[in-house]
């Protein structure tokens, strides 16, 4: 496998609003500036650029990133920290080597997913990942699908996928109505969401919509046939041939963390231009509190003028980002998971997808740690990204620190004497 | 609309248009990804590549997470033969 050295003034990891917004805001400066992200193309996941087309904001950015001559790597993924100011990263053949002077984390987010009876089936999936399905080539029409889970998320996808032929036989909001009429009413200071609200109504019309409901089981044998949800406290059995499920978002902090970035209550802690706590190394978007694409682009746009030395450009943005961060407390408050959500698991209900670790064997265990040194929760190859959340909405554990390499990678990039293992299981060996 | 590319999912021919994901093409093949370590049948869960539950052998390279990997033209993707 090459290796490959590269040199940058300022270097962003994650190409989706808030990485593309840094990289392009820094390289207005004339400063070397290098992006890698890994996907197979740039736009994350809100801006993912489906078969059938592209989002215009995502090629304005690319565009002038591309004119900025910023050095964009994707499809490479980092996973290594060793000294100050470098990271390693792989892709499918070669090795990278990223020195940097100053670093904008903008690693995203994704799902929360959580436990119920059924949830492992085949076409159980995450809201966001059906969406991604489906843009990458796979074709909905015709089929029935449930959404599940909370927020504003579930309804764009809904309407995403309705008009690439699928039929939504229902959306399930956990919230209750007064809760999204209190929300609703909210919304009024911000016209852009009021007239994403309407075209969302309009494309949604006739689907039911439903609150204070969420899935109980999914069943099916070897793939999804019916899901059972809770609705005004009764179960109905609805069939469906996708179940999509979204309980919010959880922030991509792995990578702040091995760097040493301090978090506060899951999220990274950073000061008005978007600094972290370690020297140099800034972070924008979700990780920092979740806020939606329009926040992102904000604290993208501060951390890249910030990171390239021009902290004055940077102020200007401070009272818009003020105003969406309003907005995201908003989304918090509304969307926030009722109690029952953590009744839902069963004894057999897999938790750990991984190692295939149940409800019944995790419950026996009173810290994360525990768990995974007793029962291998979390050990495999998504590394708890997946169940680390549940753990904690379930059972209040909070999330383990963390070792490098932060995802799997190959033995040859990690340089570890692993000889006598077998090449595959080395490639899939997570923390151990 | 450019010309679609042909792959094979546990040989089974499949066609999926330009810039379309392994995944999307196992999907298509109505295929399982993998079996976990106590036998289920899994599929995709993300679409991100956070998960890994979307691992399948791609061109004779074990456990590649295949929403990650675009199609190319004579790709041969096993999943074991897990098909429903």
């Amino acid at each position: 496998m090459r290796t490959t050295e590269k040199q940058f003034e300022v270097l962003v990891v994650g190409g989706g609003p808030a990485g593309l917004a840094a990289a392009s805001s820094a390289a207005e400066h004339g400063v070397r500036v290098g992006l890698i992200d890994d996907n197979p193309a740039l736009g994350g996941q809100i801006w993912r650029k489906g078969i059938a087309g592209t989002y215009p904001e995502a090629e304005n950015w690319i565009r002038k990133l591309r004119s900025a001559e910023v050095e964009i790597l994707c499809g490479a993924r980092v996973f290594d920290h060793p000294s100050p100011n470098l990271l390693l990263a792989e892709t499918q053949d070669h090795l990278l080597e990223l020195r940097y002077r100053k670093l904008v984390l903008a690693t995203g987010a994704r799902e929360r997913f959580l436990p119920f009876p059924g949830w492992t089936l085949p076409n159980a999936m995450g809201a966001g990942g059906l969406q991604a399905l489906v843009k990458s080539g796979y074709s909905i029409a015709g089929k029935k699908v449930l959404l599940a889970g909370t927020g504003p998320l579930l309804l764009a996808v809904a309407a995403y996928l309705r008009t690439h032929g699928a039929e939504i036989v229902m959306i399930c909001e956990q919230a209750s109505f007064w809760q999204l009429t209190k929300f609703g009413v909210s919304l009024l200071k911000y016209r852009d969401k009021i007239a994403q609200g309407k075209t969302l109504r309009k494309d949604l019309a006739g689907v039911p919509f439903v609150t204070s409901s969420w899935p109980v089981a999914a069943e099916g044998n070897e793939v999804l046939k019916a899901v059972l949800i809770s609705r005004r406290s009764k179960i109905e059995k609805i069939a469906c041939d996708f179940l999509a499920c979204g309980f919010h978002l959880v922030p991509n902090t792995e990578l702040a963390a091995l760097l040493g970035c301090r978090l506060r209550q899951g999220f990274v802690e950073v000061d008005q231009v978007q600094r972290t706590s370690r020297e140099g190394i800034f972070c924008a978007g979700e990780p920092t509190g979740i806020g939606g694409v329009e926040l992102s682009v904000v604290e993208g746009q501060i951390a890249g003028h910030a990171a390239a030395g021009h902290e004055d450009l940077a102020s200007s943005f401070f009272a818009i980002r003020q105003k969406l961060r309003k907005f995201a407390d908003a989304l918090d408050r509304t969307f926030a998971l009722r109690p029952e959500l953590r009744k839902l698991a069963v004894e057999e209900t897999i938790i750990c997808r991984c190692e295939d670790v149940t409800h019944g064997r995790l419950k026996l265990h009173t810290s994360w740690r525990a768990a995974k040194l007793q029962t291998r929760c979390g050990m495999g190859p998504c590394q708890g990204r997946v169940c680390g959340p549940q753990t904690e909405f379930l059972f209040g554990w909070p999330p383990d620190s963390v070792r490098p390499p932060i995802f799997p990678a190959r033995v040859e990039s990690v340089g570890a004497p692993l000889r006598d293992v077998e090449p595959e299981y080395c490639e899939m060996r997570g923390e151990q | 609309m450019l010309e679609e590319i042909t792959l094979t999912v546990n040989g089974q021919s499949v066609r999926m248009p330009p810039g379309a994901t392994v995944a999307a093409a196992i999907a298509t093949a109505s295929a399982f990804c993998r079996r976990s370590v106590s036998g289920e049948a899994r599929t995709v869960l993300c679409g991100m590549g956070i998960c890994f539950e979307c691992r399948a052998e791609i061109d004779g390279r074990p456990h590649q997470r295949s929403c990650q990997i675009v199609c190319s033209p004579g790709m041969r993707v096993s999943t074991k033969g897990q098909t429903r």
